[in-house]
């Protein structure tokens, strides 16, 4: 208890410096526990990206490529798969609902989807959430667009606003769609994930506004109107992939099965889950240095406490003195001085949690908002536990170092400085 | 068996030191021997000499901050040259108290936390210290001695050691080696940072104190014009033997 109360008031005496300290050995903590928060709330909404499908189905491609062209809208679809085989797939009797997906169209550089109305009913995010409008509704026309809440945003269209798309998905002037406006039907709300960045049009417009073109010109003199193509009855002849749920999750499989070996055209069926987790592997090593150099920042500030405690032993030799002096032995000098090491590194814990908390609740929302990461503003979980009983473990083995010197200074000079 | 004189006889020292070799661990350069020093109950000795010359040494042996390689340091009938290390710090807390020339006093804490320091680490005196309280309160018995020792201002007992001079730290420090009533006192020249008045009323008081508790004192100095106030005054040099070399 003295050496407790010693500790205490030394480290008052001290207080600009050991509240410095405190404040370093915080910074760390914050940083430590605020990316482990912030990388499992990216890991958590980068895997609820998509949820309720079973299937995604594609032109023969590598599994992260199917996601990353179907779900992310990154990169592009190697091939098409036939209408034909669309129907196919979802004509089999364990198929419950299946969305095309009809890609390669921009607007304004957000990328135009072509589907169905199916799709609004059947894609999840997020713990199976559907996806909500915010204002408007669904394709009641086929020149209809649900556009995601940044592209609203972004461009600041509203209900009824009408807008072109360019073909392809460079922002060069010239391949403009522009003889078939399309108006804004429904505006989404916010996800949190790439469907937020999509202009979402009915298939048959996707079909309609490429009629007469061929290999990305429009190559055709002839000019369609929107009334004429009305009439038209547009099958599409591919699309680019297709969500797909099942009637029994223990059908995955075998419909996998199916789709990988289909005879009559080459195509790929990942199961998003599994594909997410494969994908998020691969930034493995980014989250491996990310953790090394946070871990790098908690050793700099113990680090820097050890040098503190280091500076003040000179001018502390006679305070040492004294103590020897009074009765204390050589130990009761390393209790102390270690004491004062675990004071600090557990205050800076302490400070660092509260701290990171306070923060985490006021940044929370922006998160939310800006990049769809959920943070959880859950008690420590227990690999957190750990990594602060660790630091603590760090600060009182770096505060032996000084209390060792502490230690040996002592018994060379008794309880009498030499001046 | 002791007969009842040769009883009386121990328990009139002290303090004895006999035969004694030290040599500091790593620094084989000095060395220094004591033939036979003894301290009788009461009696206050001036140990006379230049620094330099082991007194530094000889007062780390009294305190058993160190032990001797050879001989014994027996304080109250114990060698303490035979106790642990630990043995040592314990019975320094508990029977002995300290003045340093200067830097008595932890920076931290109050004027009454210094003076209490050693009860912290001597249960029995502690006890002592409680025993002589005015009203069984440590406080008040470091404020009785501070009072007797000449620190009279109760704002300074109450404050903080900053705002102190170095005269005043001083009675704070013998209040300190004075506090539960220690056997013994040992003084590193306590008094060379006073003018000569205050010296003279410093150890007037300092010696009332030791009256009424029989304590025993050994005070070191270079300044022979003290040796007015002592039973008994030693030069260092007849006393130690030092080495310089092996």
């Amino acid at each position: 208890m003295t050496v407790l109360r010693l500790a205490l008031q030394s480290l008052g005496n001290r207080w600009i410096t050991a509240l410095l300290t405190i404040f370093a050995i915080a910074v760390s903590v914050m940083l430590l526990l605020g990316v482990e928060k912030v990388r499992t709330g990216a890991r958590a909404s980068f895997a609820n990206t998509i949820s309720g499908t079973d299937v995604i189905v594609g032109a023969r491609s590598g599994d992260i490529q199917l996601l990353l062209y179907s779900v992310f809208r990154i990169g592009n679809a190697p091939n098409n798969m036939t209408w034909r085989s669309y129907e196919e797939l979802g004509a089999r009797k364990n198929v419950d609902w299946i969305v095309p997906l009809s890609l390669g169209d921009s607007h304004r550089g957000f990328r135009v989807l072509g589907t169905n109305n199916e799709y609004f009913k059947h894609y999840r995010y997020r713990d199976k959430r559907k996806l909500g409008f915010a204002s408007g509704g669904v394709f009641n026309d086929m020149f209809d667009a649900v556009i995601g809440s940044d592209v609203a945003n972004a461009l600041g269209y509203k209900l009824g606003d009408k807008i072109v798309v360019a073909h392809g998905i460079g922002e060069i002037g010239g391949n403009d769609h522009d003889n078939m406006p399309f108006r804004v039907a429904g505006i989404l709300a916010k996800t949190g994930t790439p469907v937020d960045d999509t202009v979402h049009v009915t298939l048959g417009a996707i079909e309609a506004i490429h009629l007469g073109w061929k290999g990305g010109t429009s190559n055709s003199s002839r000019t369609f109107k929107v009334d004429e193509v009305r009439n038209m009855e547009l099958k599409p002849k591919a699309i680019t992939a297709a969500l797909v749920g099942l009637k029994s999750r223990f059908a995955v499989f075998k419909f996998q099965r199916f789709v990988n070996t289909f005879r009559k055209e080459p195509l790929s069926a990942v199961l998003p889950g599994v594909a997410l987790t494969e994908m998020w592997s691969l930034v493995g090593t980014a989250e491996t240095a990310l953790f090394v150099v946070t871990i790098m920042v908690v050793i700099t500030a113990l680090l820097g406490m050890v040098a503190m405690i280091f500076a003040t032993l000179n001018e502390r030799r006679r305070e040492m003195a004294i103590l020897r002096s009074v009765g204390a032995g050589p130990k009761t000098l390393v209790g102390l001085l270690s004491a004062e090491a675990l004071i600090m590194t557990l205050a800076g814990i302490a400070v660092g949690v509260v701290f990171l908390y306070a923060l985490l609740i006021v940044v929370r929302p922006y998160f939310d908002s800006a990049y769809g990461i959920t943070i959880d503003l859950s008690l420590p979980s227990y690999v957190e536990l750990w990594s602060l009983a660790a630091i603590m473990i760090g600060g009182l083995l770096a505060g032996l170092l000084p209390a060792w010197r502490a230690y040996r200074n002592s018994v060379a000079d008794g309880m009498i400085v030499r001046t | 068996m002791l007969d009842k004189s040769d009883t009386a006889e121990k328990m009139e020292t002290v303090a004895r030191l006999r035969d004694v070799a030290f040599a500091w661990p790593g620094r084989s350069s000095f060395s220094l021997g004591i033939k036979e020093f003894s301290l009788k109950r009461g009696e206050r000795v001036l140990l006379l000499g230049p620094s330099g010359g082991g007194k530094s040494t000889l007062l780390n042996l009294l305190a058993g901050v160190v032990a001797p390689q050879r001989g014994s340091v027996e304080l109250l009938g114990a060698d303490i040259a035979i106790l642990s290390n630990a043995s040592r710090d314990r019975f320094r807390a508990e029977h002995l108290g300290i003045v340093f020339q200067m830097f008595n006093l932890l920076p931290y804490g109050s004027v009454v936390d210094n003076v209490l320091l050693p009860l912290s680490f001597a249960p029995k005196r502690r006890q002592r210290a409680v025993a002589s309280a005015p009203g069984d309160s440590l406080e008040a018995e470091a404020g009785r001695l501070l009072r007797a020792l000449g620190l009279e201002d109760n704002d300074l007992i109450n404050g903080a050691v900053g705002t102190l001079s170095v005269g005043q730290q001083q009675r704070v420090a013998a209040a300190r080696a004075l506090i539960g009533s220690p056997e013994i006192v040992l003084a590193d020249e306590p008094t060379s940072a006073l003018d000569r008045d205050r010296q003279e009323k410093f150890l007037d008081l300092l010696f009332a104190q030791l009256s009424q508790t029989n304590s025993s004192m050994i005070m070191v100095s270079h300044d022979e014009t003290l040796a007015t106030h002592f039973d008994r005054v030693c030069r260092l040099e007849d006393l130690i033997s030092t080495g310089r070399d092996k």
